[in-house]
């Protein structure tokens, strides 16, 4: 059974829904037992990156994720549950993230790209151009298309964990993978077919 | 590299889409669950609700319209019309939709914008400018008024003005409607478009006067515009979306087609 995160942090039912549609049981849930005896967990989340963390902490969640991470389940992280796993992010000041990842969360730099022409948030469907094979990408074509909605992105330390990668102005990260964790900026459960494959793929990955 | 929307637009009165949709192939085309779906299978980039009921009290209707269509069509969602308070937009948020569109609540108050902003993320907060031209055709430069009800009454508000206020504000996305152009199917207000897209750093969404996929092609190069929206021509199979990505593409715009490649 499928663990999806409910930390008040945006709508999980499309993502819940999206799991059910590819024939995978998911609920949404708060509860730390629920958490632990879950074979697979997802963390979702859209809005503030300081609000995640407090929610997270405020909930009781922090611990119940690390253990889930470190227990070696299936970990799909989305948009802000992506973000949060590094050490840092430069929204609204600086806040400090879970640190499972080294890295920070910085923002497109507006002059940069409006110079482009190019508008923040970044809204819309972009390619991902694949950097390392993962079992979530399985028949999904390179370069294909997924909704991305954001502002900021991560830069890892580690290059090893960067999955794929698109470019929004500059060339960004736009989901990682290492070991049991996978986690990506854009938002499978709003990506049509080709986000109704990776969690698929997410639900039968063992 | 990211791709100009295509929107097709429903307008929604009592849970039923109004200004009819004449698909051959649907059980119910008044059922606006079932046309949500028809598009997210059409390979449309986005969806959009205006609800255009006149009492509060149904609000429950638009919501399970909202939670049932969130629920089947995996694809991102925008849904406006009557929104006035934080609550509602939390109520729509959780029903499922992605991004709420907020117009007459913005012009009586610019903090609320702020507050919506700060409390749900800028990326699901969309202001709708409803412009109307002030100047006489022959006047240059044109200028363009903020209008509210449905373009009845006059607010003396600049829109490009508006447009970067909004932004300001907290706005995530400016949906921009032409009242001059809304309805006539005889293109996009270029110039307003062209003016409000440079004016912004956020994107917007060009919204009033398709009729051709020319139309569409011109909103988005000449109006700048990173998203087109339209009612009647994809209701009305006049095009199909995906004729519609097909005729952009060979344009050279960059536009996701429907079998997934560019």
């Amino acid at each position: 059974m499928i663990a999806i995160i409910d930390y008040e942090m945006g709508n999980l039912r499309s993502v819940q829904k999206g799991f059910e549609t590819v024939g995978h049981e998911a609920v949404v849930t708060r509860d730390p037992a629920i958490i632990d005896r879950a074979s697979h967990v997802v963390l979702p989340g859209v809005g503030a990156f300081g609000d995640c963390v407090k929610n997270l902490t405020q909930f009781g969640l922090v611990e119940p994720l690390r253990r889930s991470l470190s227990q070696g389940k299936p970990f799909l992280g989305i948009c802000l549950g992506l973000q949060v796993l590094f050490t840092e992010s430069e929204e609204f000041g600086s806040h400090q993230g879970l640190d499972i990842f080294k890295g920070k969360v910085k923002r497109f730099s507006s002059g940069e790209h409006q110079d482009k022409g190019l508008k923040i948030p970044h809204m819309g469907w972009n390619t991902i151009d694949i950097q390392a094979p993962s079992p979530l990408l399985k028949e999904i074509e390179p370069e294909s298309y997924v909704y991305f909605v954001h502002s900021y992105y991560i830069e890892p330390v580690e290059p090893k964990i960067i999955c794929t990668e698109t470019t929004y102005g500059i060339t960004f990260v736009s989901s990682i993978a290492h070991d049991n964790v996978f986690a990506c900026q854009f938002h499978p459960e709003k990506s049509q077919r080709v986000g109704l494959q990776l969690l698929r793929n997410f639900g039968a990955w063992n | 590299m990211l791709t100009k929307r295509i929107i097709p637009c429903l307008d929604v009165k009592d849970g039923r889409v109004v200004k009819g949709v004449s698909f051959v192939n649907l059980r119910d085309a008044g059922d606006p669950v079932e046309v949500a779906t028809f598009y997210d299978q059409a390979g449309a980039d986005e969806l959009c609700f205006l609800d255009i009921t006149a009492s509060h009290e149904n609000r429950g209707i638009l919501l399970d319209v909202v939670s049932h269509t969130a629920e089947q069509a995996f694809m991102p969602l925008t849904v406006g019309g009557g929104v006035r308070t934080l609550d509602d937009i939390r109520q729509l948020l959780n029903a499922g939709a992605d991004k709420v569109s907020i117009n007459t609540a913005a012009v009586q108050n610019p903090d609320f914008v702020t507050e919506a902003a700060n409390r749900f993320g800028t990326q699901c907060i969309v202001v709708a400018v409803d412009a109307k031209q002030v100047t006489s055709p022959s006047e240059n430069p044109p200028r363009w008024e903020i209008f509210t009800h449905g373009g009845r009454n006059p607010t003396g508000l600049d829109a490009i003005e508006w447009a970067k206020h909004m932004e300001a504000k907290g706005a995530g996305e400016i949906l921009l409607t032409s009242m001059d152009q809304d309805g006539q199917q005889d293109g996009y207000d270029l110039p307003l478009t062209a003016a409000v897209s440079d004016a912004v750093s956020i994107p917007v969404i060009a919204s009033g006067g398709a009729g051709t996929l020319e139309h569409l092609y011109d909103a988005l190069a000449t109006g700048k515009a990173d998203a087109v929206l339209a009612a009647s021509i994809f209701h009305f199979l006049t095009f199909s979306v995906a004729e519609a990505k097909t005729y952009l593409g060979s344009r050279g715009l960059p536009i996701r087609q429907v079998n997934g490649n560019e």
